[in-house]
């Protein structure tokens, strides 16, 4: 096997033990240099299957080329680099080596020619994941960071049983496009939706990444739910059930946030609402539809990687993170400020951003398909990114009222990402041929004609008047909404705590019913046998002598008869 | 107007770098007069996108949507009604934040 046939993730997975080693001087060059080595290695990687190999009777191909697989397997690699600049400044290196071993992973699962390849990635990316949130250090974290990986195990467990079912029923283990119409494709498609924060499980998002450090929520918000996103678009092509599942994340997206207090939560429940979108998109599963939830995962992960670097530069700064404490920063943070307001754009797809030019193809789709009432649902959803996260979130942390808060813009290389992806916000937005051009179909779609542009600003600038309408009823309170994750963080606690005391009581009572009876038991026996009972007393010889008298005449009446 | 903080979590590097503005000098964004003409400015330019669908052939995908200043009204309503609907079910599900805390 050549070196080159490798799998590209394994630079930045491999790379990531080296950043311990390396000194603070070589580190910084490794963090940017790393990443750089992978997108020139998946950017130069001919189309096709290599570092093929039999495992058993299956054939592995851990890498295969097409260009679906190349455009994650880009964003992720730049996502690492982009993220790597942003966190030069993290002190915990273990933060910046799981990182790595996450971002090499999602890079791997994106260019996984079969299942077991797949999956093997697809735990290295738990793995890799939880060790970020763990090494934000705080006793949250470390509670969330437990939570994490327990709803990503079961998620795993899901996909293992559907692959080896799979396996079973087809004796091949290749990834290709599958109906969930047997036990094993459900299986791997409910594996899948876990990581892509579909409900019932959805709250596992919101209540993790918001933990992690200001640089840790960067990394997290871009490969778990955007990988499961890519396996969905190969995997499953125009299944019914994505549709709803799709329209149902983006508005829990927009209400939980809503409701949300905490700056990050805010943007964590969008990620949910974001990925609504893609999901929607593939079960729709026309080539425009396809198109578009593959395009909007490759802006999305920018933009909301540089909205969390906001939030971050704010965090890291001030080491606040509610919008009641917060407030007023624009004044002295101003570039953290702008590149906040670009992502904030590009999420609420405002025309000449990167938002604007992926996601409308996924309501083109709908529109395509003459499926009305999905285009209206879309559009109202459209207008509610705008005022969830494309004004809620710049409003309440940058302008609102003054917290008195007048910290700095985040050092040179936390401004420097941001300013790099917010660029990349615009340029995608401005000069959309060059992502179009990446894509798994070809494109037959132009964004930009007066009506789409005239009915975009339409809508959103209409949201935006909403928001300032309603703004007496979008106050900040101190609260969180609960979520499904209620159900294993306290239901289930109640619950075995009333089992808890309903058993120990049982058992108390039973032992107390035991011991009464051996306590009884054990006064009777005293009470014939102990010192003073009939049974042990000394007798008189008087007694002794009547006693033998009357033995020996019961023995001469026997011996007569 | 400054609002004093309350038990701020800090999770990462904090530096507080709290000063109050100096009285009597905002900033000039936010002065009244500034917020009155963004109003404005804002309301000119949602009057103008709205007269603009004069001026556009409407090729609706399904009859409504091409009727006059429909993404207008649509994108306002829809979104109040989801602000209603959140604030509805803020009622059952908004809890304190020190809720989870005692884990």
């Amino acid at each position: 096997m050549m070196i080159s046939s490798l799998p590209p993730g394994l630079i930045l997975v491999f790379g990531a033990f080296l950043l311990p080693l390396a000194g603070p001087f070589l580190r910084p060059v490794a963090v940017l240099l790393l990443p750089l080595l992978t997108i020139w290695q998946v950017w130069h990687m001919p189309e096709g299957s290599s570092a093929a190999f039999t495992l058993m009777t299956y054939d592995i191909v851990s890498v295969h080329v097409d260009s679906l697989g190349r455009l994650f397997a880009l964003i992720f690699s730049l996502m690492a680099f982009g993220g790597g600049l942003f966190a030069l400044n993290q002190k915990k290196v273990v933060e910046l080596s799981a990182a790595f071993i996450y971002a090499g992973s999602a890079v791997g699962v994106a260019l996984a020619g079969d299942l077991i390849t797949l999956f093997v990635f697809w735990e290295i990316m738990a793995l890799g994941s939880t060790i970020v949130l763990l090494s934000a250090g705080t006793p949250q974290a470390t509670k969330a960071a437990s939570r994490y990986f327990l709803v990503h195990m079961f998620g795993g467990a899901l996909l293992l049983t559907g692959i080896f079912l799979y396996i079973f029923d087809t004796g091949s283990v290749a990834f290709t496009a599958m109906k969930p119409d047997t036990a094993a494709t459900a299986f791997i498609l409910a594996g899948v939706l876990v990581n892509a924060a579909a409900p019932p499980v959805s709250a596992w998002l919101a209540d993790a990444y918001p933990e992690a450090s200001f640089s840790g929520t960067v990394f997290l918000s871009a490969f778990t739910t955007k990988a499961a996103v890519y396996v969905l678009i190969r995997g499953f092509p125009g299944t019914e059930v994505l549709v709803y599942i799709g329209v149902f994340m983006i508005f829990y997206g927009i209400i939980m946030a809503l409701l949300e207090n905490d700056m990050r939560r805010i943007l964590a429940y969008s990620i949910v609402n974001q990925v609504g979108f893609m999901v929607t998109g593939i079960g729709i599963g026309t080539e425009m539809a396809l198109n578009g939830a593959a395009a909007h995962a490759f802006a999305h992960i920018i933009y909301k990687a540089l909205l969390l670097m906001s939030a971050g530069s704010v965090l890291y700064m001030t080491g606040k993170r509610k919008c009641t404490d917060l407030g007023g920063l624009f004044q002295s943070m101003p570039l953290t400020a702008l590149c906040g307001i670009v992502g904030a754009l590009a999420i609420s797809s405002f025309p000449w951003t990167s938002g604007f030019i992926s996601k409308s193809m996924i309501a083109q789709s709908a529109a395509d398909e003459h499926l009305a009432l999905l285009w209206f649902t879309l559009m109202a959803a459209s207008a509610g990114v705008f005022l969830h996260a494309g004004i809620k979130f710049p409003w309440f942390v940058f302008f609102q009222k003054d917290s008195g808060l007048r910290p700095k813009d985040p050092p040179w290389n936390m401004r420097l990402a941001m300013i790099l992806f917010s660029a990349f916000c615009i340029g995608l937005g401005v000069w959309p041929e060059y992502l179009y051009a990446l894509l798994p179909f070809e494109v037959n779609y132009e964004p930009y004609t007066n009506s789409h542009l005239l009915h975009a600003l339409q809508l959103l600038l209409f949201a935006g008047l909403a928001f300032f309408l309603m703004l007496p009823m979008m106050k900040r309170t101190l609260t969180i909404s609960l979520d499904t994750d209620w159900f294993y963080r306290r239901f289930a606690t109640k619950i075995i705590d009333g089992l808890a005391s309903f058993i120990g009581n049982a058992d108390r009572g039973f032992r107390q019913r035991t011991m009464n009876s051996l306590n009884a038991l054990l006064d009777f026996v005293w009470h014939h046998h102990g010192p003073e009972g009939s049974m042990a007393r000394t007798w008189t010889t008087g007694n002794m002598v009547l006693l033998v008298t009357v033995f020996l005449a019961i023995l001469l009446v026997f011996s007569f008869v | 107007m400054t609002e004093t903080a309350k038990t701020p979590k800090s999770e990462a590097p904090s530096k507080p770098d709290v000063a109050t503005p100096p009285p009597g000098k905002q900033h000039w964004l936010v002065r009244k007069g500034t917020i009155r003409l963004l109003w404005i400015f804002g309301l000119a330019i949602l009057a103008t996108l709205v007269v603009g669908d004069l001026f556009l052939v409407p090729h609706p995908y399904f009859g409504v949507d091409g009727t006059f200043g429909f993404f207008a009204w649509y994108g306002l309503v829809t979104c109040i009604a989801m602000v209603i609907v959140a604030k509805f079910l803020g009622r059952f599900l908004s809890r304190k934040d020190t809720y989870y805390d005692d884990q």
